[in-house]
């Protein structure tokens, strides 16, 4: 009964979508308040109906209904309750049904939220909003139904598939949900302005938290994802330039432009008809994105709907949402007209050197994800575009981008001299130059990778440090501190997010360069040498688990003697779904990840056995982590609370459209 | 939802990548094996190299570069004979040969006219544009907006 209600609930919200994206629409061309009005209880509505639909799946999922199909398919009575939970979106259709509920919520949250907003506008953007929930609850309802019934139930159900059962990959799916969706809010406000026909500052003041935090939760998503591959992958890849990994990276590299372009809109009027541009095409990749994963048309190692009907219908939202919006933005672009005044060298400059590397390099991954398609298409060639490709096409932008920053970062405005920017960045270069220089000399492999990634580092997360002291101005230390304490929140945010930045390139480059690996039989009781450490393979038991049987190494690593950690890699058998994992032991460290994975049994009665020693891994998701909280502090600038507030005390200022 | 088709590899054999007895006695062969399997393609694990994957097949390809580099093959050797095998698919890194060209020259290019859009928006930005008295429009939502 719970799952029919859920399923009516859906088609309800769906059927309210469709009153939201046409009702305040019209009312905010012909000026009908009342029909604006409808905007803010409908966005309501859907929301609370999405919810209920979800909520009612969830419940099927955690009381185990076997009669609905897609538990059947994707749950156990054994299964530990997170899973139970995070089986609703480990699959195609409940993953939708998450996808709507965000898409919801954060049409809600404008309504909510978006008091301070002209009444046109924010009936527009709902509206546009709206319309985009029409597109994929008619998907849901139409194509992937997750409440479909099951005529005879059976006694249990077939597992979610173990890779799955993990907690870094039950929160992976939300986040980057979060952020892929986000970014709709985005593209609904580009249209909205389009529309209207006004992009102004308070246009990009609007525009800039909802993308920041698409942007940090994407942020976090991919993050998530990566980590999760790094420990349960069993040999320690983190990033796999996979189509579905380029997928959520487009959209995360062009949100992060438009997080940049924004700033220049906010504050100098420039750039208006380039980041409406880049909304819409920040939402078009997470649409491609979502096609990507579900279409099968590319091959990727997530295997997800492989349905060709369900990606018809994915590429036939992306057409009209794309050409709509393409549409719109060539007959109105022109329109908007660039105000501020700034010469070669100064901030918007470049910013907007900044997004050119952005952009190209979010081009060079689509071009590369999509290249086996269009060589399959008009060249009739069978070939692949794998890591070794994108690894020399896309690192020279984000070294580019790297260089660039710090002094991007403290250019003012309008009209700079470049010798008194960089003058406090003078010693951070050197002292960069010169950290790499003494790893140069000190490594004895060839590569330069790690000096590099150390010089960036110290470049980036110096030029952050020297770009908040000079904010601090002359004076005593007292009078330094006060206006350190003062500073906005947002500029704290660049400096965080900057740093952040770095921190990953160096924990990407150091591992790359400097990683040992160790490969062999073991015997028990056997200990062989890695790098500086010594390790012993002590004992091999069976185990059980809740839903699972396990083979569990018990292992020792000790450095001149010490005992450095005691690690249990295992190896294990889920037996409903017919399928084993590896599990990883890892001791994480502040400079070097210890990382051993067990293997099969050998004929001489060894063990295969596999050692890593990854340094500085943990950087890599630390920077991250770091990037995110930039966001967040940025998020949480006064500004964006306070303007609010200004824009309601004098409500008659705003026009009736 | 990620590589969920590692399953399918996995459920050909639960194995290792490189197993202990593959490995080759000179180092430096084994090295120079190492780096050429990165940059191949296991052929039933999708997007995976030979040197990352679980599967049977990337195993027989594995010991079928080390057999070749151990017959005294040059890299280049080693690789044209199992494309000449295998197809172009096996290439993780794809030649520049041909149509492959533009997928080469697509960043670097697109990176110039970038640059050379960007630096005549900046030039012209450069330069104060119109006049300085607000428009029609402007005026009239000046007025609407300072009206009391």
């Amino acid at each position: 009964m719970i799952v029919e209600l859920g399923h009516f609930a859906l088609i309800l919200a769906f059927a309210v979508a469709i009153v939201q994206a046409i009702v305040p629409l019209v009312g905010a061309q012909k000026g009908w308040r009342s029909w604006m009005a409808v905007a803010e209880p409908a966005a309501s509505a859907q929301f609370l109906l999405t919810l209920a639909a979800f909520g009612a799946l969830t419940y099927a999922f955690v009381t185990s209904d076997f009669s609905v199909q897609l538990v059947v398919l994707n749950s156990h009575t054994d299964k530990p309750l997170l899973y139970k939970f995070s089986g609703v979106w480990g699959n195609h259709e409940g993953s939708m049904l998450l996808w709507v509920l965000i898409l919801t919520l954060f049409g809600a949250c404008a309504a909510w939220f978006g008091g301070n907003l002209p009444p046109g506008l924010r009936a527009r953007v709902l509206s546009v909003q709206s319309a985009i929930g029409v597109a994929f609850f008619a998907f849901i309802l139409f194509t992937s139904n997750p409440f479909v019934r099951l005529g005879i139930p059976p006694m249990n159900g077939q597992d979610l598939n173990p890779l799955l059962q993990d907690p870094g990959l039950a929160f992976h799916p939300p986040f980057l949900y979060l952020g892929y969706v986000g970014l709709s809010m985005s593209f609904s406000f580009a249209v909205a302005a389009l529309i209207e026909g006004r992009v102004d500052a308070a246009w990009a003041r609007w525009v800039r938290p909802w993308t920041l935090a698409a942007w940090l939760f994407l942020t976090v998503g991919i993050a998530l994802g990566s980590w999760w591959a790094y420990y349960e992958l069993g040999w320690g890849g983190f990033w796999f330039w996979d189509p579905v990994e380029n997928a959520s990276f487009m959209p995360w590299l062009i949100a992060a432009a438009l997080l940049h372009s924004a700033i220049v809109v906010e504050k100098r009027e420039a750039l208006k008809a380039w980041t409406i541009l880049l909304a819409i095409l920040a939402f078009g990749f997470s649409l491609i994105g979502t096609f990507i994963v579900r279409s099968g048309v590319l091959t990727s190692v997530h295997a997800f709907a492989n349905d060709p009907e369900r990606g018809v219908f994915i590429l036939i939202i992306l057409g009209v949402f794309m050409g709509g919006a393409l549409t719109l933005y060539a007959a109105r672009a022109g329109t908007m007209e660039a105000k501020g005044v700034f010469s070669l060298v100064s901030r918007e400059s470049a910013l907007v050197t900044n997004n050119i590397l952005l952009a190209v390099a979010a081009f060079v991954v689509f071009i590369g994800t999509i290249w086996p398609l269009l060589a399959e298409l008009f060249f009739d060639r069978k070939l692949s575009v794998g890591a070794p490709f994108f690894n020399a096409a896309f690192t020279p932008f984000l070294v580019a981008l790297a260089v660039i920053m710090p002094v991007g970062a403290m250019l003012p405005w309008k009209r700079a001299r470049i010798g008194r920017a960089v003058q406090p960045l003078i010693g951070v270069l050197a002292l960069a130059l010169a950290a790499g220089a003494l790893v140069w000399t000190m490594q004895t492999g060839r590569s330069i990778l790690a000096p590099v990634g150390l010089i960036l580092v110290v470049w980036l997360v110096g030029g952050a440090a020297a770009d908040v002291y000079t904010r601090t101005g002359r004076g005593d230390l007292r009078s330094k501190i006060r206006r350190l304490t003062t500073l906005p929140r947002a500029d704290w945010g660049k400096a965080v997010a900057h740093s952040g930045l770095g921190i990953t390139i160096f924990g990407i480059a150091a591992v790359t360069a400097w990683q040992q690996e160790d490969i062999r039989v073991a015997q028990l009781g056997e200990t062989f040498p890695v790098g500086v450490y010594e390790v012993t393979l002590n004992d091999v038991l069976r185990e059980a688990g809740p839903n699972y049987s396990a083979t569990r190494a018990d292992m020792t690593v000790t450095r001149n003697g010490r005992v450095v950690a005691q690690l249990y890699p295992e190896k294990r058998n889920y037996p409903v779904a017919q399928m084993p994992t590896t599990e990883a032991a890892i001791d994480n460290g502040f400079t070097r990840d210890l990382y051993l994975v067990i293997g099969d049994p050998q004929a001489d009665g060894g063990w295969a056995v596999r050692t890593y020693i990854k340094p500085f891994a943990n950087w890599i998701w630390a920077g991250c982590i770091i990037m995110a909280l930039g966001g967040l502090l940025s998020l949480s600038d006064r500004r964006y609370r306070v303007a609010a507030g200004a824009r309601k005390a004098v409500p008659g200022a705003v026009p009736a459209e | 939802m990620k590589r969920l088709i590692l399953m399918l590899c996995l459920l050909a054999a639960p194995v290792f990548a490189v197993q202990p007895d593959e490995i080759l006695d000179d180092p430096v062969l084994e090295q120079r094996a190492r780096e050429l399997s990165r940059g191949l393609r296991c052929l039933v694990c999708r997007n995976e190299s030979i040197d990352e994957s679980h599967a049977e097949l990337a195993r027989d390809l594995r010991l079928l570069l080390r057999e070749r580099l151990v017959a005294g093959d040059s890299d280049e050797q080693a690789i044209a004979f199992i494309v000449a095998r295998y197809g172009e698919y096996v290439l993780l890194k794809p030649t520049s040969s041909g149509a492959n060209l533009l997928l080469w020259i697509a960043g670097p290019g697109m990176l110039v006219i970038a640059l050379g859009i960007g630096l005549i928006y900046v030039r012209r930005r450069g330069r104060p544009a119109g006049p300085d008295e607000l428009s029609g429009d402007e005026q009239a939502r000046l007025d609407e907006i300072l009206k009391p």
